[in-house]
């Protein structure tokens, strides 16, 4: 069993590496959603103050939904997924594998570059590592739903709507949280509470989110 | 691994309201190659698919070894006999040969590379080990999940389609290992356009006259 | 447990025959309990000491919200005796009800906006009812259209189903974090529908109201169905015969 997870890993690693232009993509889209902000309401630093953790949370809300699009398609269209799915090994731990790589590649990257995008939006210095660890705990919740998502619409050759159609109001617990955390960093007040939520969260994603992707995935496949 | 028998029980199987077939019932003995024939559109990918356990049947059982392979320990236990190859070869462009095999095989059982290489020399890709498979032909491309014949160790195979795109030298050394994997007393179940008439005891399965 | 009642269930034809004698009792009462319910919740009910007559809205926004969000987990549960037991007829009951609980919802939010009109001055206020009904909007669009999307059958209903289970797991999620939200930023403002001190005179036709819609919601779902069900076993004898003996 941890066998199959580090093979999987292996492979899933230098498929990523060989086409470095796909890792990138994601987190361009990210710095480019939060560049528009300062441009469509000005530069006035209070004002970016206010908006800048609904900038954040948003853009990286958009970025990892557009990242997840493609998940499973390739594997899905040259008969990958048809193996997975016949392997003996449980389908569950190998989908959470392969998340959890995705997310190391883009999630992982939003978390280091997002301080960057705070200072940019005036941001205090102080509240930037509440902003690290609120997308920290947040974003692969967001990866696992995301995934969710594309299992279901595998099969489909126009996903990307559809995906975003049917996973952003999953996402609303985890934007109200982080938001709410990173408010209650600016106010000065404590932000225990917000990321002991967004971990249980997590937790609850980790657990339940692998079975519904391997669900969607097995539907997927038998069309 | 001592292979069993496989028994289709009024198997059927129905999409977006059209029946394909119905009540198919076939007992295959160990040492079998079945044929699976038929026009297009009869069922016969569908057929390998519910085989395989890809596809709910929409009526009907099928055991292997008495027990039914869509439940319980019946379906753990079909996951470790049967090798389903598929239309699409789930080989990825960006790996290269060698790494698509040891990843398609540790799906079931980890291989040791040396036993790769060997298989890729069978099916004649010796020198394209290390090569990303997007640089290689369909036809090679066939071959590299092919070489999974030579590599796994299940006794039931289902292979859709494997002749596609392989020249007739290819074709003719795979005919052979059926035949050796089919004396060994395994169980071959596959599609084809390519006529097996010649093979010595290959039944057919005519879907286009069961329905 | 008397399972022989279940399988029968998944028969087309025996729930065709039994929804057909159910449905006109289901009308009956349904068209009774609103036509009492509305007449004396418009007419006879006495008014809000705070909100005057406006508040008589709650008698349409009240049970359309209720029946929005039981629909929501009846398609859960539809979702869950689809892929466990593979029932089809739940595969007809989580597609028809879908498109029911977008317009039960979409009647609560505008009932809701032009209730905030008098209330609180302006039609929409990002109050936690009203954006949970909106993000619920959201949910039943998604499921619709996913279904709409995956072009097998079989396949779309499965898939439908999943997602109704994910939607119905994060539903609580979603409704606490909207709440927490909204006393987070509005702190304080007037709750409407507050629960204590409605007086026996208010709440009972609205309870009759209640059950109006649940009878209304079950006529229309079991309408969509026997039509979905004909149209789904054309092909069979039983549905022929029906048709010639309709026509």
């Amino acid at each position: 069993m941890r066998q199959i997870v580090w093979l999987l890993f292996c492979r899933e690693w230098r498929l990523a590496w060989r086409r470095p232009g796909d890792l990138l993509n994601p987190l361009v889209f990210f710095a480019l959603v939060v560049s528009l902000f300062p441009l469509a309401v000005g530069p006035e630093p209070s004002m970016l103050r206010a908006m800048a953790p609904g900038v954040i949370w948003v853009a990286a809300l958009l970025a990892t939904l557009l990242s997840l699009d493609g998940l499973f398609r390739s594997d899905y269209e040259d008969g990958s997924l048809e193996q997975w799915v016949l392997s003996p090994h449980p389908l569950a731990l190998m989908v959470l594998v392969k998340v959890l790589h995705h997310w190391m590649m883009s999630g992982l990257a939003m978390v280091l570059l997002a301080p960057l995008f705070g200072l940019m939006l005036a941001l205090p210095l102080s509240s930037l590592p509440v902003l690290a660890l609120t997308l920290l705990l947040g974003t692969p919740i967001l990866s696992l739903l995301g995934a969710v998502g594309a299992a279901l619409t595998v099969g489909l050759k126009s996903g990307g709507v559809l995906l975003a159609l049917l996973i952003l109001p999953l996402y609303i617990p985890v934007l109200i949280l982080g938001t709410g955390a990173m408010d209650a960093a600016l106010q000065g007040m404590p932000v225990t509470g917000f990321a002991l939520w967004l971990g249980c969260l997590a937790v609850l994603a980790l657990t339940l989110a692998p079975i519904a992707i391997a669900a969607g995935l097995r539907i997927g496949v038998s069309e | 691994m001592k292979p069993l028998p496989v028994e289709l029980d009024s198997l059927a199987c129905e999409r977006d309201q059209r029946e394909l077939f119905a009540s198919l019932s076939l007992q295959l003995e160990p040492g079998e190659v079945l044929q699976v024939a038929g026009p297009n559109g009869s069922g016969k990918t569908s057929l390998l698919r519910i085989m395989a356990g890809l596809l709910p049947p929409s009526a009907g059982d099928m055991r292997y070894g008495g027990e039914s392979v869509f439940s319980g320990v019946g379906r753990e236990n079909w996951r470790q006999q049967r090798l389903y190859i598929g239309h699409a070869p789930a080989v990825k462009g960006a790996l290269t040969a060698e790494e698509n095999l040891a990843w398609l095989c540790a799906l079931s059982r980890p291989v040791a590379n040396d036993h790769i290489w060997q298989a890729l020399e069978q099916v004649g890709l010796r020198g394209f080990e290390d090569v990303p498979c997007h640089n290689l032909s369909a036809g090679q491309q066939r071959r590299v999940a092919l070489a999974r014949l030579y590599l796994e160790q299940h006794p039931v195979w289902i292979l859709d389609e494997p002749f596609t795109a392989i020249d007739k030298a290819g074709v003719a050394a795979l005919e052979t290992h059926i035949l050796q994997h089919a004396a060994r007393g395994g169980l071959v179940i596959m599609t084809t356009h390519h006529g097996l008439e010649h093979l010595p005891g290959v039944r057919c399965l005519d879907l286009g006259q069961v329905g | 447990m008397n399972w022989s009642f279940f399988h029968k269930l998944g028969s087309p034809k025996w729930f065709y025959d039994i929804s057909g004698r159910w449905l006109p009792w289901f009308a009956v009462a349904g068209v009774a309990l609103l036509v009492v319910g509305s007449i004396w919740g418009l007419f006879f009910a006495p008014q809000d000491y705070q909100q005057g007559n406006s508040f008589r809205i709650i008698y349409i926004h009240v049970p359309a919200a209720f029946v929005a969000q039981s629909c929501y987990m009846m398609l859960a549960v539809a979702g869950v005796v689809s892929l466990v037991w593979r029932m089809k007829l739940a595969d007809v009951a989580l597609k028809c009800a879908a498109p029911i609980g977008a317009w039960m919802t979409f009647v609560a939010l505008l009932t809701g906006a032009i209730w905030g009109k008098p209330t609180w001055g302006t039609y929409w206020v990002w109050d936690a009812r009203l954006t949970s009904m909106l993000i619920l909007l959201f949910l039943y669009f998604g499921i619709i259209a996913l279904g709409q999307a995956i072009s097998n059958r079989e396949t779309s209903a499965k898939a439908t189903a999943v997602l109704a289970i994910v939607g119905t797991v994060n539903i609580p999620i979603i409704k606490y974090s909207v709440d927490w939200w909204n006393t987070l930023h509005q702190p304080a403002t007037f709750k409407v529908t507050a629960k204590p001190a409605m007086p026996v005179e208010m709440w009972l036709p609205l309870l009759l109201m209640v059950l109006g819609f649940y009878a209304l919601f079950t006529v229309s779902l079991l309408m969509r169905m026997r039509l979905e069900v004909l149209r789904r076993e054309q092909k069979t004898r039983w549905v022929r015969e029906t048709l010639e003996k309709l026509s």
